[in-house]
């Protein structure tokens, strides 16, 4: 495959330097920005800020990327968002790709599930890769940003509060220095120092169990498919999760009980036993990493505290079933980053950093609802509930109906933004699942006749996606696109049509300048799913979120739309509200 | 469509001697497992939410006055 050589992402260390605040403090200003934590979250705030033209501090406690074993399953949405910002074919390449999974119960297989059952999409459901390997590479998507200014070994110890910016106290090896910012995004983990120091808390539920977590390097026959089981023969009366990770490395969560010593079984004895009762008396297999955890279903109630912004972990935590912490927490870096940049950049108030924290924090209540539901099914809290779970699993060998019940995670998807306030309600009737608030489906286009796909055409700005060719559109409507793509919320246009681009709209692409592209229907997919009309409009925000569309095009809609979605204006007509699904 | 409470079993005492039959046999422990069973298959038969929401409501009110109170301020 790839010929580089490795790079041992968990060995590596980064330089402390000193900064411009410690060596010519006259000279130093007020930062836009200030990221704390550099890990994927704030990697992925960090560059994505960057790529909105914004300078970023990100300063990071360490000196060190993740080790051990962490965040392992990354998710469509994700590799979607590393796409846009120029990482996501490298995380590919080395991740495993997978699509499937398998529930047993005792010896037999219940359950198969298929989290990716169409065609047409560039990217898999799932990648696995280490958590080190995606800091590794994120790390040095970031160090081609020359608006990204690292910090390691920069503890982040105080903070005070400003009528116009924050001003943090950062510990070093060599003293500590105060550092200014306009904003603050706190990607400092589940522990978050800063929500510590603000007096905050995150609050839910922590669950009475203990999982073992064995990273352990073999070669083995298993398929890269997500397994679970209840009660297999090599684990009574527990379960059990096996993923494939690259390099040969499978990771193998066992359940222990809560009454478990989490110090005990750490230990070699302990552990190995249980993997050659899961591989065979005869498996060859190296310990690679051992943990023992327990976990929490938990966030902040609000995630915007004035000046500073809460991302990740910091925010909100989940239980691992389902692989919705990192997830999410990209999610919020990509929320939050177009966001900042606007407000930064006087394009919009700084009350749309408001909507960062809505929208998230109804994403994070549905992360937090499926996790939770999850980790109930797969660790019941009561003798009852542990008797219908087990019902369940009884039933779903013979039946379809309790083959649905069986809850051993429900996958990662990214959250619907319902009811948000930058979203504009539907004047005619649509189906499918492209309405105001959902991110973007993926889908194949041929540009220019290249093979390729949708979603690289969308995103980092706001675009317009019509479905018809440009010379159909009526030569009044052109000069008000002009100024919309030229205007203060600059808008990109994009073209989908059933049929090759002609001369004509050669001729009117030429006349909309560099912001118009089009592209090709090639299988009628992007019509199919975002049921798209001839003349169907519609307006997807800088992250790739639907915020407004329209059966015809039209100039003043857009633009008010725009407004709207850059927190211009009251949510007065905001999409109406509806239950988390 | 609310829970029908009318009168709706078509053979209500052979039913009833079924029900005791079905846990013929069986330890305690057993019996909730038979008893969560079929309360799935039977829920799964019914399907529509908010008739099976009223029913465990129903279920519950005897013993939790918070519920009956609802109950009767929705009727």
């Amino acid at each position: 495959m790839n010929p580089i050589p490795a790079i041992d992402y968990q060995q590596q260390r980064f330089m402390y330097q000193p900064c411009l605040e410690q060596t010519r403090p006259a000279d130093a200003a007020l930062h836009p920005v200030v990221v704390i934590g550099a890990g994927p979250v704030g990697l992925v705030t960090a560059i994505d800020l960057a790529r909105q033209g914004i300078r970023v501090v990100l300063v990071d406690d360490d000196d060190t990327l993740s080790t051990g074993s962490r965040a392992i399953c990354f998710a469509k949405r994700t590799l979607d968002i590393f796409d846009r910002i120029g990482c996501g074919q490298r995380m590919v390449d080395k991740g495993v790709g997978w699509n499937r999974g398998k529930v047993f119960l005792r010896e037999e297989a219940i359950y198969e599930f298929d989290l990716l059952p169409e065609c047409g999409h560039a990217r898999p459901a799932f990648i696995n890769l280490q958590q080190y390997y995606v800091e590794g590479y994120l790390l040095e998507q970031a160090r081609q940003h020359s608006l990204i200014e690292l910090r390691w070994k920069s503890r982040v110890s105080a903070i005070a509060h400003h009528a116009d910016h924050e001003a943090l106290t950062v510990e070093t090896p060599e003293g500590s220095y105060l550092l200014k910012a306009r904003y603050v995004v706190a990607a400092d983990g589940s522990r978050s120092p800063l929500r510590k120091m603000m007096g905050l808390e995150s609050v839910g539920h922590t669950f009475r169990d203990r999982f073992l977590i064995a990273d352990v390097k073999m070669a083995a026959p298993f398929p890269a498919e997500r397994w679970f089981w209840f009660d297999p023969p090599f684990h009574p009366n527990q379960s059990v999760l096996l993923h494939r990770q690259p390099d040969d490395v499978w990771r193998i969560d066992f359940q222990l009980g809560w009454d478990a010593d989490p110090v005990l079984e750490r230990t070699p004895e302990r552990v190995i036993p249980r993997v050659q009762a899961l591989l065979g008396k005869d498996a060859q297999f190296t310990l690679e990493w051992v943990s023992v955890y327990t976990f929490s279903c938990v966030r902040m109630d609000r995630f915007r505290h004035g000046r500073v912004l809460f991302v990740g972990d910091a925010a909100h935590c989940v239980s691992p079933f389902g692989a919705r912490g990192a997830n999410s927490g990209i999610q919020d870096a990509e929320n939050l980053a177009w966001k900042l940049a606007f407000v930064l950049q006087g394009k919009a108030p700084d009350s749309l950093l408001d909507s960062y924290a809505s929208e998230r924090e109804f994403a994070a209540d549905e992360n937090l609802l499926n996790s939770t539901r999850s980790t109930d099914f797969i660790t019941p809290k009561s003798a009852v509930s542990r008797c219908f779970r087990d019902a369940v699993l009884a039933l779903a060998r013979e039946h379809a109906f309790a083959r649905r019940l069986v809850n051993s995670g429900r996958l990662s998807l990214p959250a619907t933004l319902h009811g948000s306030p930058l979203s504009s309600a539907d004047s005619a009737p649509f189906h499918g699942a492209m309405q105001a608030g959902a991110p973007c489906t993926d889908a194949p286009v041929l540009t220019d006749t290249i093979p390729g796909w949708l979603l690289p055409h969308l995103g980092d700005q706001f675009v317009a996606m019509i479905f018809a060719p440009p010379a159909s559109l009526s030569a009044a409507l052109l000069p008000a696109l002009v100024r919309l793509t030229e205007g203060g919320l600059p808008l990109r246009l994009l073209f989908v049509s059933g049929a090759q681009a002609s001369a004509e709209d050669h001729t009117v692409l030429s006349a909309l300048g560099d912001s118009a592209v089009q592209v090709q229907d090639i299988e009628g997919l992007v019509a199919q799913r975002y049921d798209g009309q001839p003349h169907t409009c519609y307006l997807i925000r800088p992250d790739q979120h639907v915020c407004a569309r329209w059966r015809t095009v039209d100039a003043a809609a857009l633009a008010q739309a725009l407004q709207r979605a850059t927190g211009h204006e009251p949510a007065a007509q905001a999409a109406p509200v509806l239950d988390a699904a | 469509m609310s829970l029908n409470t009318a009168p709706n079993l078509a053979r209500p005492d052979d039913f009833y001697e079924a029900l005791i039959e079905m846990h013929r046999g069986l330890d305690d422990a057993t019996s909730q497992d038979v008893n969560a069973r079929l309360i799935l298959l039977l829920a799964n038969h019914i399907g529509g939410h908010e008739v099976l929401i009223e029913a465990m409501q129903r279920a519950r009110a005897g013993v939790d006055p918070a519920v009956s109170a609802a109950l009767a301020e929705a009727a």
